[in-house]
């Protein structure tokens, strides 16, 4: 009996350790990642696997499964570059190469980045005067909220390139064409999100502004302005990662020079197959980076205004 | 609105009288409004009307209705006038005729906007009035400023010429629309919504899973995706399988991650009743949480159908076979031709909506007892 509780506390004692590790999001979520790993270095060794044995053959050389391994993961221009692969590239092109170089990520990312800032300000204060104006007007919110709605149908994205083509023949080139596909893209979420945000407050707390006597710019500054930034944060998260979309995908008609989405089409012309996936990374690391850039800001100022979630 | 003036009236009336007074068109033909006497009338009849909207305001749907009706007609004559020799030198006067039109458009409107019916239908006949005038009117103001400033053809093309081009080049269009639309969204679409919404029901067997893949797909969705589409280039060629492989990978994880959150948006009441009944896995799966996934699921159908669109027609950038919209717009526009261009456009905005708009249809069929539908009152 004394033995049995034994056993049983120590196996509640490393079901503990184990389980401590994995109800979490962190255990899962960084399992998962090693499978992709994992998963992405056998896709590499299957997609890469004829071009070596093809290669193999035509030198007659005779080869192991060992050979073949270590073959597929040193190509030039393999189908799917293994994942050492690319960081050694990217390695490569972030921190061994001067920040001016043409051929330095960090320099491409910066042309992206800039379009991307620039169109998401733009897009940010557009959306919000725009959902202050449907908010305060029957008649704007009844005329414009459909439009509002149906422009995001017109694929812009694809419309990318007579947007920039059209731009540069009025004289407009380089950094705002590209920033105004992200404006685009952007305003939309703020704002549907703003509209909601400044609808927050209820009635109760809007019959309150009233017997206050307070005027209308008032009860927008007191009340409907601090209620909608939730809604405001969580929109903005949504808005610079389809304004990075946006400045990328600008960049890939009209043979742009410099920027993630031109170092994208470079490497797709030229077969660079681990230039495309470094950009893609890159890419990929710096969205991640907006969108928690947003939420640590979002968490400051929610907690200056006693918001704190 | 007793005792005080309309403020749009008296704009209208204002511009009106002060389109009266300067030329209609300047530069090397200049033109009076006396020299257009149908012009003049119609000129005289939107300050009239202007100066009753002034005095007695816009009582009701039917004077507002009038009231549009005179905008209507201004806006006719406005094209004739164009066509009369305006086009490219239009004046002062030309454009305070248009800002008296507006005054009065933006007074008729708002007079409908705020229609309150009882009647269902007749609410939503307003409801849909509001937002068609104000689109037919933003289409006008296009062609306007086109003509009117003689914008170049290549930068801006008036919305009539865009719809010459459209009609006149339907059979390319229409193969367009096939290799993108029918062939690389569509199979895309269903083979990234079938396979994001299996993989689901998959993970919300294992809690596992759930935990570690959903913080994933919610990081995957600010990704750029697009970004895949010169890799799907070159696995799948140049084909419509390589776009529609983007229009995969692009539509999976919002199935995925929307899918998983539906399927535990049963409340807790519910679940303990179907296990009082005694039911199994699958059949609380059909009966109870699928069903309360639904809204969830046609949040993902949704959002899919327009990144779908997106998906296949960023892919053609990277290489196309000689057809095909993405195709088309970036070979026109190197050969600014950008009539056909915006004839394009218009054909993927009308089938984004339409594809969107047959989506939300069936949402509202599947999702019918859903609180967002029921009728404000």
């Amino acid at each position: 009996m004394a033995m049995t509780t034994e056993t049983a506390v120590l196996e509640t004692g490393k079901r503990t350790l184990l389980a401590t590790a994995m109800a979490g999001q962190a255990g899962p979520v960084s399992l998962l990642l090693l499978a992709l790993v994992v998963i992405w270095y056998a896709g590499a060794v299957w997609m890469n696997a004829p071009w070596a044995i093809d290669r193999f053959e035509k030198q007659k050389i005779d080869w192991s499964a060992g050979d073949l391994l270590r073959a597929t993961m040193v190509q030039k221009r393999p189908i799917l570059p293994a994942p050492h692969q690319v960081l050694v590239e990217m390695n490569k092109t972030i921190l061994q190469k001067k920040i001016t170089s043409k051929r330095s990520l960090i320099y491409h990312s910066w042309v992206t980045l800039s379009s991307t800032l620039l169109g998401f300000a733009i897009g940010g204060i557009l959306g919000i005067l725009l959902a202050v104006g449907i908010v305060h007007n029957r008649t704007l919110e009844k005329s414009l909220m459909p439009w509002v709605i149906s422009s995001q149908t017109i694929p812009i994205l694809a419309i990318a390139p007579m947007v920039i083509v059209v731009l540069g023949a009025i004289g407009l080139r380089g950094l705002v064409p590209k920033a105004i596909i992200s404006t685009y893209l952007c305003f939309f979420p703020v704002t549907i999100g703003m509209v909601k945000g400044l609808r927050s407050p209820g009635v109760l707390e809007m019959d309150l502004m009233r017997t206050f006597n307070a005027s209308p710019w008032q009860t927008f500054w007191m009340l409907r302005w601090p209620a909608s930034l939730p809604f405001l944060f969580t929109s903005l998260k949504v808005a610079i990662a389809i304004s990075l979309v946006g400045a990328i995908v600008g960049e890939l008609p009209t043979g742009a020079q410099a920027g993630l989405g031109a170092r994208l089409l470079a490497g797709s012309y030229y077969g660079q197959t681990i230039q495309i996936w470094s950009a893609l990374m890159t890419a990929a690391v710096l969205a991640a980076l907006l969108v928690v850039l947003i939420g640590v800001i979002e968490r400051v100022v929610l907690k200056r205004m006693g918001m704190k979630r | 609105m007793t005792g005080r003036w309309d403020r749009f009236g008296l704009a209208a009336l204002a511009f009106a009288l002060l389109a009266l007074a300067l030329p209609l068109a300047g530069g090397e033909n200049p033109l009076a409004w006396t020299g257009r006497p149908a012009g003049l009338a119609v000129l005289l009849a939107v300050g009239g009307v202007g100066a009753l909207v002034a005095w007695k305001g816009v009582p009701g749907t039917a004077a507002a209705l009038a009231v549009l009706a005179t905008v209507f007609l201004g806006a006719l004559m406005a094209m004739k006038l164009m066509d009369g020799g305006v086009a490219g030198n239009a004046s002062w006067g030309f454009w305070s005729y248009i800002f008296a039109l507006w005054a009065l458009t933006w007074r008729g409107i708002a007079r409908i906007a705020a229609y309150r019916s009882m009647v269902n239908e007749r609410q939503q006949m307003a409801n849909f009035f509001v937002p068609a005038f104000f689109g037919l009117w933003l289409l006008f103001l296009w062609q306007m400023v086109c003509l009117g400033f003689g914008v170049p053809g290549v930068l801006l093309p008036p919305p009539s010429a865009i719809f010459i081009k459209l009609i006149g080049s339907l059979d390319i269009l229409w193969e367009d629309f096939v290799q993108t639309f029918m062939k690389a969204v569509i199979s895309g679409y269903v083979i990234g919504c079938g396979a994001g919404f299996v993989v689901a029901i998959l993970v919300d067997r294992v809690p596992f899973l759930k935990r570690g893949l959903l913080p994933l797909g919610n990081m995957v969705s600010a990704l750029p995706i697009v970004g895949v589409a010169p890799i799907m280039v070159m696995w799948f060629g140049f084909d419509w399988q390589s776009k529609a492989a983007v229009v995969v990978i692009m539509t999976f994880f919002p199935m995925l991650v929307n899918t998983v959150t539906g399927l535990s948006a049963a409340g807790a009441l519910e679940l303990d009743l179907m296990r009082s009944y005694g039911s199994g896995y699958w059949q609380s799966l059909f009966k109870l949480r699928l069903q309360a996934a639904m809204p969830f699921i046609f949040n993902a159908l949704k959002i899919n159908s327009t990144l779908a669109l997106i998906g296949a027609i960023v892919a053609e950038f990277f290489g196309t076979p000689t057809v095909g919209m993405g195709f088309r717009i970036s070979t026109e526009v190197g050969r600014m031709n950008v009539d056909m261009v915006w004839a394009e456009i218009f054909v993927a905005a009308l089938a984004g909506s339409t594809f969107y708009g047959v989506t939300a249809m069936m949402e509202r069929a599947v999702t019918f007892w859903h609180p967002s539908y029921r009728t404000k009152r």
